[in-house]
């Protein structure tokens, strides 16, 4: 936990949220692609596995239009570095001066880059292909041994650090709820707002929570207006990062006796529960995108905590799935929304989770804190996309090669 | 013949009957009854805004209102239980409006509940009403005053690891009052008609057992209780008209006679 988060000068005015320079070609997207899941990848040539930066759409090489983002060596070195100290684009301006460099990567291209403090010329880097807080790809260049991204203020630009930031997880009786409070903690968030819902019924490992430094409880059910209108009211302007952990598993197929009683639940909660989030919350954070200062940061990220089944329907989950399908879909349209306030929306699908619900789904299972960790490091690293857990992760690979044998499995009852 | 109405009516203008509301306000926070997660469960109240004289609405106010069948202050017709599918006229569209208006005998046992989470109302406890106010009249509410109602949110729902741990009659009681006494029915301050732990008595849920077996109704999460007479008092309960319910929210209104003609 961090010291006390320096307080506001209420006589200043909030600074509006400005973006980088955003436009990219459709092509370039292959690259947003890859930093949104945190995979270092650039264009390469099908026909001759060229290298090039940045996305091009023919090989300068061979002239082949067989471009691809493929896997790529991440190191480099220094030729020149320099600083912008008056730039003419008003994000820039507002934030200089700003480091770049020009890197010679050890793949072929040269390359302008976002750079880190500390390298000098002709010293090695380590290349990360991130998202800027336009969402766009852009690369940034480190210290080759990792080096301490706490001092890099354009990485913490486009990362979303927890550190002095307050966050609200929105249901404390998620499996990842307590784990992700500690590593939160664990990690100096300024503070953490934890949601209740139902507080009448008895919250077994309160004590845990409570032990948890500058965690408060706040009441919160996302299947009620009043409720999360109210908390809104309350501390909207207070929460820098969200991670909506609410959900409401019950398993069973279409014909179940109580299907659509359950399913109605579960969509109150996860789909219906996100729209109510998105309009009490989403302008609040939206609009503080660039709030804050040294030591105060300003609002940065949305985290859904939602199921692989998402992608790919379990027929033993029907109503569960159809409910986690409808807060994806929602979770596109309020990461545009968010988008204009440089707030970035991460998705997280988890595989089944370790806890009484999915009792007979296959091992390996998804931990709270494995959850946990994947959530808090997605935000360290600035990602959009994160896939938890074996079983998650190997969905996802067999969808993006064949989705009807995802489909034809899990009729069958294989993960 | 002497005006009954024109007399209420003077009576309640003077003050001389009085209106008590025994309804707890229908909020979205509310408890409701909790069962193990493989069941349907019920839905919350739920009050969301249409419009209040704004863009979605601009010289009007009105909500959508949901809520199912038992939630808040509600009524149990006897088709909710499966003991009293068969009776005729079982659920609230067809219940006879006549037993909308009856009178209520009142059991205090809001210092026995205070002390005792799972108090049990026992036949003693009924001998002993009887003893004081004469015979539990046949087709009147027994209403169990337990002072519940003061309670809020977890220490009204009461939930430890083995269920819920709330006051009610215990099986021999509430089997007596319906088929040696004929009442009405049976109104309690708590969430069920039947203690917390009534699921483990002989019958389980003895109170919708017996109470709805025999075409008896169910009053739950009543208040105000202790503003009644032990005897003495009128009870309005209109229930919902829904299709074939098999209960619903509701006013519950009791008359009673003023403090000074009581005196």
């Amino acid at each position: 936990m961090t010291q006390e988060r320096p307080r506001k000068n209420p006589l200043h005015r909030t600074r509006q949220p400005l973006l980088p320079p955003g436009g990219r070609s459709r092509k370039a997207h292959l690259l947003t692609a890859a930093a949104a899941e945190g995979r270092f990848a650039l264009p390469r040539c099908g026909a001759c596995g060229t290298y090039s930066w940045p996305m091009v759409e023919a090989c300068p090489d061979c002239l082949s239009a067989d471009i691809t983002a493929a896997e790529a060596p991440s190191g480099a070195v220094l030729l020149s570095q320099t600083s912008a100290e008056v730039p003419a684009d008003p994000y820039f301006r507002e934030r200089a001066p700003w480091r770049v460099g020009l890197v010679q990567m050890d793949c072929g291209p040269v390359a302008l880059v976002h750079l880190h403090p500390e390298p000098q010329a002709g010293e090695r880097l380590r290349l990360t292909l991130m998202l800027d807080r336009a969402g766009q790809g852009v690369l940034h260049a480190g210290p080759e041994n990792g080096g301490d991204m706490s001092t890099d203020k354009q990485w913490q630009e486009m990362t979303a650090d927890p550190r002095g930031r307050r966050v609200l997880i929105t249901d404390a009786r998620h499996v990842a709820a307590l784990p992700l409070a500690r590593k939160l903690a664990a990690e100096g968030a300024a503070g953490i707002f934890m949601g209740l819902p139902e507080s009448w019924k008895p919250l077994e490992n309160r004590a845990a929570f409570e032990a948890v430094q500058g965690l408060r409880f706040v009441p919160l059910d996302l299947a009620s207006d009043r409720s999360v209108e109210d908390l809104a009211r309350a501390i909207g302007g207070k929460v820098e990062i969200l991670i909506n952990t609410a959900d409401h598993p019950r398993p069973g197929g279409l014909m179940a006796p109580a299907a659509v009683t359950h399913t109605r639940a579960c969509m109150e909660t996860v789909a219906f529960g996100l729209m109510r989030l998105a309009r009490s919350f989403g302008p609040a954070l939206a609009g503080r995108g660039a709030d804050g200062g040294e030591g105060a940061p300003g609002a940065v990220a949305w985290v859904n905590v939602l199921s692989v089944f998402a992608r790919a329907t379990s027929p033993e989950m029907a109503g569960y799935a159809a409910a986690h399908t409808a807060a994806l879909s929602l979770s596109h349209s309020l990461r545009a929304q968010l988008g204009g306030g440089g707030v970035r929306l991460m998705t997280v699908l988890t595989g089944p989770t370790e806890d009484d619900w999915f009792q007979l789904a296959p091992q390996p299972k998804v931990t709270g804190k494995a959850l946990a960790d994947a959530v808090v490091g997605g935000l360290m690293k600035g990602l959009e996309e994160v896939v938890v857990g074996d079983v998650a992760r190997d969905l996802m690979a067999r969808l993006a090669e064949n989705p009807k044998a995802v489909e034809r499995d899990l009729a069958a009852g294989r993960l | 013949m002497t005006d009954v109405l024109a007399m209420m009516n003077s009576a309640l203008a003077s003050g001389a009957v009085r209106v008590v509301d025994l309804t707890h306000t229908l909020t979205e926070d509310f408890p409701t009854i909790v069962l193990p997660p493989e069941f349907g469960p019920s839905a919350p109240v739920r009050i969301e805004q249409i419009s209040r004289y704004d863009a979605a609405g601009p010289s009007w106010y009105w909500n959508n209102l949901s809520f199912g069948e038992h939630t808040g202050t509600h009524f149990d017709a006897p088709a909710h239980w499966f003991t009293g599918r068969d009776c005729p006229r079982g659920t609230v569209d067809t219940m006879p409006v006549e037993h909308m208006i009856a009178p209520a005998c009142v059991i205090d046992c809001a210092a026995e509940s205070t002390t005792d989470d799972d108090f049990l109302l026992t036949r003693a406890t009924l001998n002993a009403w009887e003893a004081a106010h004469g015979t539990i009249p046949a087709g009147s509410w027994v209403l169990m005053r337990t002072d519940w109602s003061q309670r809020k949110g977890a220490a009204f729902a009461n939930l430890r690891a083995d269920g819920a741990h709330t006051p009610g009659p215990d099986a021999e009681a509430i089997r007596w009052l319906v088929h040696e006494r004929g009442i009405l029915g049976f109104g309690t301050e708590t969430i069920g008609t039947d203690a917390g732990q009534g699921g483990h008595f002989d019958p389980p849920y003895p109170a919708h057992h017996y109470l709805h077996g025999a075409g008896r109704y169910g009053l739950q999460c009543l208040t105000n209780l202790h503003e009644l007479p032990p005897k003495g008092a009128l009870v309005m309960a209109a229930p919902l008209k829904v299709h074939e319910g098999s209960g619903s929210p509701l006013r519950v209104l009791a008359l009673v006679t003023g403090e000074e003609e009581r005196t």
